[in-house]
């Protein structure tokens, strides 16, 4: 913004000025709820990614829905994670079984991979944005 | 005093990064991103440089090896490294309070007064929490002044060694010679193309042969500028962090055309957009311009063509920071440099003599008006702020034109997977 200093009549009020009585209620006066606080704790390390396969359909994640990746979690046993195999980035559920990292589609139609030592873990998807219709 | 310790993290080959984080497909395949214009290489993967390319070359030299090695060309998605620095560097200050911005894909950290035990560790956590929160891979190197920080970093260029993460504070006496003996003059930070030259000739040629440079001979030929960066190569800081910048001294808004142009009128939406955009930033660091300067030229490359190139100069008798007033300037300046018959290039708009904003002089005839000078003000603030809350170019001036067909090329860019819903990452 401009510095007031300088520019002492640009303040864009943000509400219009009532000239009754004041409310009671404007000292109490709270920001609304912002959805993007609730789902995006990290927005340093938060990405959007759109879902175009069904492969994950059995975690709810269908074709359509964005997804929430945030990379600063570190993916774990059950997680579902972006995963970046050779040149490909894949939606996948992580299963970890005698200290080898699979990955799974869900259902498991397709057959599981094992993480290679080439490939990488992108970030960890932690909500799905669905549209009901 | 107390010792002093600089972090410099630098973003290697930033842009091929960038483009990297959301494109699986460029993994480890040579990548270049082309300068504004797609006209020659600005940012290369290793790949790409192992091949031969090398930042700076025009892209129509590279055409042969391109097909060759199927490498990937993207055009230059300012939008996208700017957010993506501007990730980095919130990661980055978290680490530290005391951060400066040094360029797009470099900052500085001051640790000084953090009680860190082992720097070396400290750096290697920076580096790793960089990647594991952005995917941008960055270049750690700590030492007790800037201009040590930068030695380190040309050496961690080249030596992969270090892993990227190079202490300066570490290093015995015996190894900082070692060191600085493997930087060429040429790459020691602060001393230009010219000084280099100047020194080779007296036998001075790395890092090191400065810093054991004769104290009262190097501050006769290279003045102060010199004798800092040699105390700074000694160990002792005399460069702190600018944690805030100072204002700038001239705004230069200057582009190519993505064709050539070769009308008045087209001429004037180019040059007025750049005036728009120059006004935009003098207000934004609170300043007034005393002069605006406004050039043109034919393309240089195209040989067959007749040349022509100009630059006309303004001195303003008070100092403006008011749009329409730059605008009827450039217009009166195009209108007297202006010939027909020859392909435009470039043009571009410079503001100068900047002065802080609070410092009008009113004048003893009442020729400028302080309440008029006020009013204006406060429109272009009005202006500004509808832009910023809405969207760059939300309000504009009619004489910017509407198509601008004569804007940069970029036929290779990526997508804007972090500012368009339609445009996201899709896997």
């Amino acid at each position: 913004m401009p510095d007031a200093r300088f520019f002492p009549h640009v303040l864009l009020l943000p509400q219009v000025v009532h000239a009754g009585f004041p409310s009671p209620g404007d000292d109490y006066a709270e920001p609304s709820l912002n959805l993007h606080d609730l789902v995006v704790p990290h927005p340093n390390s938060t990405y959007f990614v759109r879902v175009s396969g069904d492969s994950m359909n059995g975690a709810c994640i269908r074709a359509g829905d964005i997804v929430v990746v945030d990379r600063a979690l570190t993916a774990a046993h059950n997680k579902i994670v972006v995963v970046r195999v050779c040149e490909h980035l894949l939606l996948k559920r992580v299963q970890v079984r005698q200290r080898k990292v699979f990955l799974h589609s869900d259902p498991p139609e397709f057959p599981a991979l094992e993480l290679g030592q080439q490939d990488e873990i992108w970030g960890v998807v932690t909500y799905c944005v669905h549209r009901v219709r | 005093m107390r010792q002093k310790v600089f972090m410099l993290v630098d973003a290697a080959q930033f842009y091929v990064s960038c483009e990297r984080v959301f494109q699986a497909a460029l993994h480890a395949r040579p990548t270049i991103v082309l300068s504004n214009n797609d006209g020659c290489i600005v940012a290369l993967s290793k790949e790409a440089g192992k091949l031969g390319l090398a930042r700076g070359q025009p892209l129509f030299q590279c055409q042969q090896i391109i097909r060759a090695h199927h490498v990937q060309v993207y055009s230059s998605n300012y939008p996208l490294y700017q957010e993506m620095s501007a990730r980095v560097r919130r990661v980055l200050a978290e680490f530290s309070p005391r951060l400066e911005a040094y360029s797009i894909d470099e900052s500085w950290l001051e640790l000084t007064d953090l009680a860190i035990d082992d720097l070396t560790e400290f750096g290697r956590t920076v580096k790793a929490r960089v990647y594991q929160d952005t995917g941008i891979p960055v270049r750690v190197a700590i030492a007790p002044t800037k201009c040590l920080t930068k030695i380190a970093c040309e050496l961690l260029k080249g030596d992969e060694r270090y892993h990227d993460v190079l202490d300066v504070t570490r290093l015995t006496a015996e190894q900082m010679k070692a060191m600085l003996e493997r930087v060429a003059i040429e790459d020691v930070w602060g001393i230009g193309p010219n000084y280099a030259r100047f020194l080779r000739n007296y036998g001075i040629t790395t890092a090191r042969d400065v810093r054991d440079a004769d104290e009262r001979w190097l501050r006769k030929y290279l003045t102060v500028v010199g004798a800092r960066i040699q105390m700074e190569l000694k160990g002792t800081s005399c460069l702190p962090l600018e944690v805030k910048r100072p204002p700038k001294q001239q705004i230069i808004c200057a582009k190519s055309f993505g064709r050539e142009i070769t009308s008045q009128a087209e001429l004037e939406e180019a040059i007025a957009t750049y005036v728009v955009r120059a006004a935009e930033k003098l207000r934004e660091q609170d300043s007034l311009a005393g002069r605006l300067t406004v050039f043109l030229r034919t393309n240089p490359f195209d040989t067959g063509a007749p040349q022509y190139t100009n630059e006309f100069v303004i001195d303003l008798t008070y100092p403006t920071a008011f749009t329409p007033e730059l605008l009827k300037r450039a217009r009166a300046a195009l209108q007297a440099m202006y010939r027909d018959g020859y392909r435009y290039k470039k043009a571009g708009v410079v503001l100068s003599r900047i002065t802080p904003l609070p410092v009008v002089q009113p004048d003893l005839f009442g020729e400028v008006s302080l309440v008029d000078h006020y009013r204006e003000m406060r429109l272009m603030a009005v202006v500004d702020a509808i832009n910023r809350i809405f969207g760059r170019d939300t309000l504009v001036f009619a004489v910017q034109g509407w198509t601008r067909s004569w804007r940069m090329r970029q036929e290779r860019l990526s997508q804007r997977w972090l500012s368009r819903w339609e445009e996201i990452l899709t896997i």
